[in-house]
């Protein structure tokens, strides 16, 4: 990979060797902007696992009596070109959101960071060899290489899931292979070496534990970019399927088509995504600069 | 045909359709001026350009200016057919030979002359493609054993048997005359070129953006085209493509919108806008797949038709997109039109939903389909009609206690399936450029014999029944056979069905003179008659 | 130095026939081809003959192994065959296409430029008040809008507001300068906007890094006016991480293409892409793919250059 790419990734994401965790009210009052985002964060896990006992009315029930109604006491924000509830459909949404986003940025991340982690503990032609292949990945744009994935294995949520999770493995690899680079060098990894651990043990008991911080930076970042390339698959066909609640289908086509009858239809999923990918943005910029001592103040 | 032109009076008020059957209403006449460039939004981009290999209308709306043809449909009255180049035509009395007399002192773009022989060459690759060319509807022309031309002003077509459709055929708006000396030197030279004898003459075609001609000094008939020219915009996404014809940068877009873009339109261009609304020889089609069980079951297939509410459909689903009519194997409105007193008595199309709802239930019990039974509908991911079709289907199987996942797919992965029965239901169509029983009827015959039937069964007496109408020649002989085929194919065995019918829908500014809309967006598009109002 | 320019160059081609071979075999793993879409067009009555003589008139009867060294042995000749869909030569029709996708990438820079340098310079000498939450909130707000979204605002807010919307078709910004900036300005806008949310933040913590160093600390206790510090040393020194961005954030850029070019309908790569993904178009996709794959390594390839350019301490063997 172009080593400007590396040099960026080393030199802005170093990560602190011990992840040492504040308490969350601390990073609330000292960071407004990430706590509010947390607080989003936390509102839409909680809309997602409870979305059955808030959710007014059942999110894939047509009522062609009740097509584009405008918010009102019956539906709070209105009904879409089926008659179906708007407010309903966004907090089953959170749930596709979430669901797509957890996976596709955990997946992404961990394998990323295993084979960062593998190919900075193993060194020479192995790791010369991933590495090949990580640009590979690499230079294909992001959303290209999930175009061409989805593509292939076809839209659904798991399609989905997995042509996220593709382009996001050689991101992750490079960052932790940098981190964990210098751990190698580590003292107290020679230490365990030369007392005859296994190489898995050293790399899961001495390395993966100690690239938690720019895992967990990765993570959070990638769980926005991950709901954002959901809803843009979404836009062009290639997402979810109908009639699944979810916010990027239900921009699609709405969006556009129905934009000046039923302002509401497109207004309220679009708000929803861009608070969700706000909401891990601010959080994840937070928690890197909480994380990453070059970036603190005096 | 019925066709309803409005003037749009007031502010984005619209009326919508006239009823069936009611005389088409026309614009007082005006006289044509002359002049100008007529520019018009497409939705797709060519492929090659040759018509004979091509199946886009995206090919045919830039391209067919350029062309001339055997026959066409005459657009005022459509399903008359008229002369393009012929100039007469008769059959013998056993009906096997057609001879058709060519117009004299046509001339290609290049200045040489058009005959017989050039026609001549271009059914030869149309209905007999040499090695490595190929050609899309030669199927159509199996009748044909072979094409004369005696001399220079004489086409005589050799039928191997009698046809109905054969003549229909020869008006297809596919069939662009050739030049026989351009074949001979390269069959493939008009995939890449352009030469006809058409109104108007290729000037500039930037791929992907425009296409650009001009008119012809020298087209046969006196006085036309009207218009200098003509630019074809490629706007392939929707909201786009809407938002041309809104700003005025397009004056049309001639294969036609949903409700809610000609609302958009009507509200953004008020009195300067004029809505032509037809019903479309479009259809939605449920397939399913006859070689699976449960759908091996003729209950089964009964029971999914009977719990569509079509009725509660055409009035929802025309809000939000181009679905709208209820109808059975051919368009609503045409010849072939299935009587109301007869449609009602198919499963799926009465009057009486929880009736119907109850029988689908009792029938899928009695065949033994359990509670809840799940299967997959695979669809097209086009937003419209195709997903709201889904999103519709599978709510309505819901209310009979069926579970189904929704899948659309990618076109390529789509037909992929269907045709190699990778399916359990699908969300077919069926579009044909004429309201011919023969292009119709064929969806329906038994799976091997046609190639558009994804359905996966065998029925020796559609098959029976489909050969013998073919040869009739008078609509009334034809008639009770085509009845007989379409109770047995979507009603007692149900092996697949409409779902709806479209409605064609162009919006366009009221500059737009001399076009008439037809049931079909690939026919009457050589713009010879159009002009612009100042 | 030349050595190492040279050994770049040279790791562009495992790196680019990898990305050939990927993606050539993704493409035919996927079911359905191009014939298959072709046919699907209404009113065609295509057996399987006719799909099987289209198939052999475009090659894909060939064994695939075959197909593919013919493919890579006509790029060595730089001559990456027709387009599959249309059957004109591929470099005419990426030509055509280029002009349009390039001037739009250097707008949209250009955009998150000037929109990041002062707002990120801006926020890191005012940092922690609310002047820097602001900036902070309206860059992170870019990058939380999906793309296609901005646009349609923008596309129906003209059209609602003064029933005008931007040309549909492209002029050449030599032909006609006026038409073509028209037609270009507000997906560039729409693009930088998003494009600059990245660079805001390096320029943020750049800016906050070199403010911290000792000479602009004792340039600022000499009572140097406040501006002229920060103009001369941060921002010079901040240089550096954001021209890395500028070519870390390519892809993203060329992501953002794809489906900016779709709402606007500009007949771009990115139109193109989506398009032969959709037709099944294998020999346009794959052209596609090596050459915005070839263009996002070259591109870091000048940065890396660029930075030792920028920054003398940086040596590369």
């Amino acid at each position: 990979m172009p080593g400007s790419t590396r040099a960026f990734i080393t030199n802005n994401l170093r990560a602190p060797i011990l992840f040492r965790p504040g308490s969350a009210l601390d990073f609330i009052s000292s960071r407004p902007l990430g706590g509010a985002g947390a607080i989003i964060i936390v509102l839409m896990i909680a809309a997602a696992l409870l979305a059955n006992f808030f959710a007014p009315y059942d999110p894939l029930a047509n009522n062609y009596g009740a097509m584009f109604e405008a918010p009102g006491v019956h539906h709070w924000l209105g009904t879409d070109s089926f008659g179906r509830d708007v407010l309903s459909r966004i907090l089953y949404g959170s749930r596709t959101a979430l669901w797509v986003g957890f996976c596709s940025s955990l997946f992404g991340t961990s394998i990323g960071a295993l084979i960062g982690v593998s190919c900075a503990y193993f060194g020479g032609k192995a790791d010369l060899f991933m590495q090949r292949l990580m640009d590979i990945l690499l230079s294909f744009p992001l959303i290209v290489l999930a175009l061409v994935v989805v593509a292939v294995s076809g839209s659904g949520l798991w399609n989905v899931i997995l042509a996220i999770t593709i382009p996001m493995i050689p991101r992750a690899a490079l960052v932790v292979r940098s981190s964990a680079l210098a751990l190698r060098q580590m003292l107290f990894v020679e230490a365990a070496l030369t007392l005859g651990s296994s190489h898995w043990r050293v790399i899961s008991r001495h390395m993966l534990p100690n690239v938690m911080a720019p895992y967990l930076i990765m993570l959070t970042a990638f769980l926005g970019q991950a709901i954002l390339l959901e809803a843009s698959l979404s836009f062009l066909g290639l997402g979810v399927a109908e009639p699944t609640a979810a916010w990027g289908l239900m921009l699609r086509g709405a969006a556009v088509e129905f934009a000046e009858r039923a302002p509401w239809m497109a207004l309220f999923p679009g708000l929803a995504i861009s608070l969700a990918v706000f909401a891990f943005n601010v959080f994840g910029d937070s928690l890197r600069d909480a994380l990453d001592p070059k970036l603190r103040l005096p | 045909m019925v066709i309803s032109i409005k003037a749009i009076m007031s502010r984005g008020f619209i009326l919508s359709l006239l009823a069936i059957g009611a005389p088409a209403v026309l614009p007082a006449a005006e006289a044509p001026r002359p002049g100008g460039e007529l520019v018009f939004a497409v939705g797709e981009i060519p492929p090659s350009f040759d018509g004979h290999r091509e199946t886009t209308f995206g090919m045919l709306h830039p391209i067919a200016p350029h062309y001339s043809t055997l026959l066409r449909f005459d657009p005022q009255n459509y399903p008359k057919i008229v002369g393009d180049v012929a100039e007469t035509w008769s059959f013998s009395r056993d009906g096997l030979t057609l001879t058709v007399k060519i117009r004299k002192g046509i001339k290609f773009h290049d200045g040489t002359p058009l005959t017989a022989h050039d026609v001549k060459a271009t059914y030869d690759k149309i209905i007999f493609p040499p090695e490595g060319v190929a050609s899309a509807r030669k199927a159509l022309y199996s009748m044909v054993d072979k094409v004369e031309a005696p001399d220079d002003l004489t086409v005589v077509f050799k039928l191997k048997h009698i046809a109905a459709s054969f003549l229909a055929n020869l008006a297809s708006p596919w069939n662009f005359i050739y030049s026989a000396e351009r074949l001979k030197k390269d069959p493939r030279w008009y995939e890449k070129n352009v030469m006809g004898s058409g109104p108007f003459i290729f000037v500039e075609h930037v791929a992907g953006s425009h296409w650009v001609g001009k008119k012809n000094p020298a087209y046969f008939m006196p006085g036309r085209p009207y218009l200098d020219g003509f630019r074809a915009i490629f706007i392939r996404d929707t909201a786009p493509r809407v938002a041309a014809v809104r700003s005025g940068q397009a004056v049309v877009e001639f294969r036609g919108f949903n409700p809610a873009a000609r609302d958009d339109i009507v509200k953004t261009l008020g009195n300067k806008a004029v809505v032509q609304e037809s019903p479309w020889a479009c259809n939605i089609l449920v397939t399913l797949n006859n070689e699976k069980k449960p759908f091996s079951d003729a209950r089964v297939r009964r029971a999914l038709t009977l719990a569509i509410d079509r009725n509660e459909a055409s009035k929802a689903l025309a809000q939000i997109s181009v679905m709208k009519y209820i109808g059975g194997v051919f368009r609503p409105g045409s010849e072939f039109a299935t009587p109301p007193a007869e449609l009602i008595k198919l499963p799926g199309f009465g009057k009486d939903i929880n009736a119907a709802r109850n029988e689908a239930k009792r029938l899928l019990k009695e065949a033994g389909v359990p509670e809840g039974f799940s299967f997959v509908l695979k669809n097209r991911n086009v937003k419209e009609p195709y997903e709201v079709s889904g999103v519709y289907l599978v709510d309505q199987w819901r209310k009979i206690g069926l579970n189904v996942t929704h899948t659309p797919l990618e076109g390529g992965p789509y037909f992929n399936d269907l045709r190699q029965g990778n399916f359990d239901a699908g969300v077919d169509f069926d579009c044909e450029f004429m309201d011919e029983p023969d292009l119709y009827l064929l969806k329906y015959l038994s799976s091997e014999a046609s190639p558009v039937n994804y359905a996966r069964y065998k029925d020796a007496t559609l098959d029976e029944l489909y050969e013998r109408q073919s040869r009739m020649l008078d609509v009334k002989d034809r008639l009770p056979l085509i009845r007989q085929m379409e109770r047995r194919a979507i009603g007692e065995q149900a092996y697949q069905f409409p779902l709806l019918w479209w409605q064609r829908i162009v919006p366009h500014s009221s500059r737009l003179k001399g076009w008439k809309i037809g049931p079909s967006h690939y026919v009457n598009q050589d713009l010879r008659d159009v002009w612009l109002a100042p | 130095m030349r050595q190492y320019v040279l050994k770049r160059l040279l790791l562009m081609i495992p790196t680019l026939f990898g990305v050939a071979l990927l993606v050539f075999f993704l493409l035919r793993v996927a079911p359905g081809d191009i014939v298959e879409l072709k046919y699907a067009g209404s009113g065609t009555f295509a057996p399987k003959e006719a799909l099987d003589r289209e198939r052999k008139q475009l090659g894909l009867d060939k064994p695939l192994a075959y197909q593919f060294v013919s493919w890579i042995a006509g790029i060595a000749r730089f001559d990456f065959g027709d387009s599959m869909w249309t059957g004109r030569p591929i470099i005419e029709e990426i030509k055509i296409r280029l002009e349009l996708s390039l001037q739009l990438a250097v707008m949209a820079t250009v955009v998150a430029m000037l929109l990041a340098v002062p707002l990120g310079t801006l926020a890191a000498l005012k940092q922690d008040t609310w002047v820097d939450y602001a900036v902070r909130i309206f860059s992170i707000a870019g990058l939380a809008m999906p793309s296609f979204w901005l646009g349609i605002v923008i596309i129906l807010g003209f059209l609602i507001v003064f029933k005008w919307m931007p040309p549909l078709t492209f002029t050449s910004f030599w032909t006609d300068p006026r038409a073509n900036l028209a037609q270009l300005i507000w997906p560039a806008l729409a693009v930088g906007y998003r494009y600059s949310a990245m660079a805001t933040r390096m320029t943020r913590s750049a800016v906050l890094e070199v403010l911290r160093e000792d000479y602009v600390r004792t340039a600022r206790a000499k009572g140097l006016w406040e501006r002229a510090v920060v103009l001369k040393h941060a921002l010079s020194n901040a240089l550096l991480p954001i021209v890395t961005v500028i070519g870390l954030e390519f892809a993203f850029l060329l992501g953002g293409l794809v489906v900016t070019e779709q709402v606007f309908n500009l007949n771009g790569i990115g139109m193109l892409f989506v398009e032969s993904i959709t037709h099944r178009d294998y020999t346009m996709t794959q052209a596609l793919v090596l050459l915005v794959s070839f263009a996002f390594i070259f591109m870091n390839f000048m940065v890396d250059l660029l930075y030792a350019w920028l920054d003398p301490r940086i040596h590369y063997q």
